[in-house]
């Protein structure tokens, strides 16, 4: 990557409200931009938005990403993109966590958006950022992955199981100068929460952006998103599990 | 679409809180297949930078489209922005400002949506130069429950383009706009302030910096009659840089002021430091445009310093043969004691505006707050309204709460001719006041 060429990016999920506010970033200093998400008929208003913003150049890509063959995107995406500097993985289900304990087939929806294929694109991805020796790996976890509970430890597992895969890969590249970072975000106001009932801890999608775009050049391989979630996980993750249990988390 | 029910909305003067139904999508398709099959009364909303009721709504699904806010295109030979209803001035300012361009007109916030800018054909300080908002307008995609999907334009569609153009969301959901950018040549401003101890120095100024000043606005001392004030005119600065403002600081109120934070002695504290900061020192500056054309948006909320109890604001406009009548209501609102430290005064020049019910008219536009005290503020108010409307003026629904019907049409002739573009299915607390 040389510096006046423009940074290639690859976001998975890019019409998720969070995303959709990385891209602009991104846009906005000039990037050229992959979108993949599976709602084609919105992708290319995003796209349009996102050139008119300053984006070099934005590509799409209309593809299920649960169910799509990392191996064999991942690398189609790079080449259609001409390359790959930063790679950031935003999409994710929330899951309905009471259906999932007595329907399996929600349990394995939630296990296998969240988890499973998170895991293969950002295995797939890291061979490629291992090969080039430099670019980022930017996921979108959860605090919900730091201790289970009762109301979405489906979520939270595959949440925690990612940022312990990402942290794994971050030792692993860290050896060819190559970032892999796992975002745990708080509460965001996003359609994926849009039926809870907000208050102060909440953040807005572009305060998140702001960090995940941060963290692709800066920062360790786990970051509470805003920065004061790691003391309330450090205080929830220290909690006897005897006063845990009478909670209603 | 996705709507629940969620307590406490309120409009900018924050007098009616209450539950709405409110739906926050993302996408104009999503809006678009909810409409197909809808028969629920709605009404679009934008930032809800309103003051009074156009923007609620009792029995209606509120659409807030904050969440559309996406640039569609943009034609740097033609300099037409085409954006979705959401896209905010803050935003656009952000963005074109660096590469030389604005919107022809804004309101003392940045923070409002085209499709609320459209919706009130609203004004800003340059009103001689650039007229309304409207002006600037040159098509945009209206939703109705009728029709479906339109493409309006001036030329395809006049009635619903003037209709809709100040037409309070009432007749139908605007799903993009397509303006004309202004070019600037930096993002600085030479700015002049001028004191004067009564209204014939307003007067007096104002007719002397119409041809020579694009930006004009005066602040009125309303603790004390007579009208002394300062002037503050600029222009753009020919050279300078090209910076977008900054976004917005931290500044916040995170609570309510108690209600009894603005007496008139805090009024008066407040109005004679106003006076005095603005008068001291260098009277003619070079300023970046966010202190000079949307001074208050560096404090967020400051809506709530009127207290729980909320604040109405009143502005009305009369005729330029009117002068007296602006006396009048500055007398009432001095005695009275009860009228905020903004008491803004501008003059409307005589460009025409293209809604049936903007609110422009050639002549003067006063505006200030007035902190809800129940019966004793109404009462104030009405009498205002008398002097308004012997003088042919008229009030602005975007800061309305309370205008009667026979006010309403008092002060806008079309307003029959109005309501016949009116969506059946569009409905707001205020449109059901005046309309009934
Ligand atoms: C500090 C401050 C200063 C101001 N200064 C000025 C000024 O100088 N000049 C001036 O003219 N105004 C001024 N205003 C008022 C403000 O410009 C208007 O109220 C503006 O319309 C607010 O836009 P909004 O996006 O917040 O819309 P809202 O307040 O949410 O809605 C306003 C109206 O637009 C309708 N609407 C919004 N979006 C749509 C849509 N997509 N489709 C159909 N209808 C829609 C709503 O139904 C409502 O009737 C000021 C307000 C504040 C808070
Ligand atoms: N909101 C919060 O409070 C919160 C808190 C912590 C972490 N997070 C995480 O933040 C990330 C971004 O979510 P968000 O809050 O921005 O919510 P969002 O707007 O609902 O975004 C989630 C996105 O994931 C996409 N997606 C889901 N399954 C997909 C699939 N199989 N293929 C392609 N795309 C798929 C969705 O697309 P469709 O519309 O096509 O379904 C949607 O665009 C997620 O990983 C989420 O888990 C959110």
């Amino acid at each position: 990557m040389t510096s006046n060429q423009p940074k290639k990016v690859i976001i998975l999920g890019a019409l998720s409200a969070v995303a959709e506010q990385v891209a602009r970033i991104y846009a906005e200093e000039g990037a050229a931009l992959l979108l993949a998400a599976r709602k084609g008929e919105h992708l290319e208003g995003v796209a349009s938005d996102l050139r008119a913003r300053g984006a070099a150049q934005v590509k799409t890509a209309t593809l299920d990403l649960a169910s799509a063959d990392a191996a064999l995107e991942a690398p189609k995406m790079i080449e259609a993109l001409g390359g790959g500097d930063h790679i950031v993985l935003a999409y994710g289900v929330l899951g309905d966590q009471e259906r999932g304990e007595a329907d399996q087939a929600e349990a394995t929806r939630i296990l296998q958006v969240d988890f499973m294929s998170a895991a293969q694109w950002c295995m797939a991805f890291a061979r490629h950022l291992e090969t080039q020796r430099s670019g980022s790996l930017v996921v979108i976890g959860s605090v919900a992955g730091d201790r289970g509970r009762a109301s979405n430890y489906l979520y939270g597992a595959a949440k925690g199981g990612l940022a312990i895969l990402v942290q794994g890969l971050a030792h692993r590249l860290s050896r060819v100068g190559v970032r892999a970072v796992i975002i745990k975000p708080g509460f965001i106001d996003t359609p994926m929460t849009a039926s809870f009932k907000k208050g102060p801890l909440w953040a807005k999608p572009s305060a998140i952006a702001a960090i995940v775009r941060r963290a692709a050049e800066r920062g360790g391989p786990i970051q509470y998103a805003p920065g004061f979630w790691r003391l309330i996980m450090l205080i929830i993750r220290t909690v006897p599990a005897f006063v845990f249990h009478r909670t209603k988390l | 679409m996705f709507s629940q029910a969620e307590p406490g909305i309120s409009s900018w003067g924050r007098i009616i809180r209450r539950e709405h139904e409110i739906a926050h999508p993302r996408f104009a398709e999503e809006v678009r297949a909810w409409a197909r099959d809808s028969k629920q009364a709605r009404l679009a909303i934008g930032l809800r930078r309103s003051y009074g009721d156009s923007g609620l709504s009792a029995d209606a699904l509120l659409i807030d489209m904050s969440g559309l806010d996406r640039i569609i295109s943009f034609d740097p030979h033609t300099r037409i922005l085409r954006a979705e209803a959401g896209f905010s001035l803050d935003e656009l300012m952000r963005l074109f400002a660096p590469r030389g361009l604005f919107p022809s007109t804004c309101p003392g916030t940045r923070f409002v949506t085209l499709g609320g800018a459209v919706a009130n054909d609203v004004h800003g300080k340059n009103h001689y130069s650039a007229g309304t908002f409207g002006c600037s307008v040159r098509g945009f995609t209206l939703l109705r429950s009728d029709r479906g999907l339109i493409e309006v334009t001036p030329e395809s569609e006049p009635e619903l383009f003037a209709a809709t153009i100040g037409g309070l969301g009432l007749t139908g959901i605007i799903l993009d706009v397509s303006i004309e950018l202004t070019a600037i040549p930096s993002s600085e401003m030479d700015v002049e302030i001028t004191p004067f101890s009564d209204l014939n120095g307003f007067f007096d100024i104002a007719a002397a910096s119409e041809d020579r000043f694009e930006h004009t606005v005066a602040w009125i001392d309303c603790t004390v009659a007579g009208g002394k004030g300062v002037f503050q005119r600029a222009n753009w600065a020919a050279d300078g840089a090209r910076n977008p403002h900054k976004p917005p600081g931290l500044a916040r109120l995170p609570i309510d002021a108690p209600n009894f934070a603005l007496n008139p002695l805090t009024l008066k504290a407040f109005n004679t430091l106003y006076y005095t900061a603005q008068t001291t020192g260098d009277r003619s500056k070079r300023l970046h445009y966010a202190p000079v054309l949307h001074p208050l948006d560096s404090i967020h909320d400051w809506n709530r310093l009127y207290g729980g109890r909320g604040f109405y604001q009143y502005q009305c406009a009369v005729p330029a043969s009117a002068r007296e009548a602006v006396r009048d209501l500055l007398d009432w609102i001095a005695r009275s004691g009860e009228g905020s430290f903004l008491a803004v005064l501008k003059s409307f020049g005589p460009k025409q505006s293209p809604g049936l019910l903007s609110f422009p008219m050639e002549g003067y536009t006063l505006a200030l707050d007035f902190p809800n005290r129940g019966e004793r503020t109404l009462r104030l108010l009405d009498e205002l309204d008398a002097i308004v409307r012997r003088a042919h003026g008229r009030l602005y629904p975007a800061k309305d709460g309370r205008i009667s019907r026979a006010m309403m049409q008092a002060g806008y002739s079309e307003l029959d001719r109005f309501a016949a573009s009116v969506d059946a299915l569009c409905r707001s607390d205020f449109w059901t006041r005046v309309s009934t």
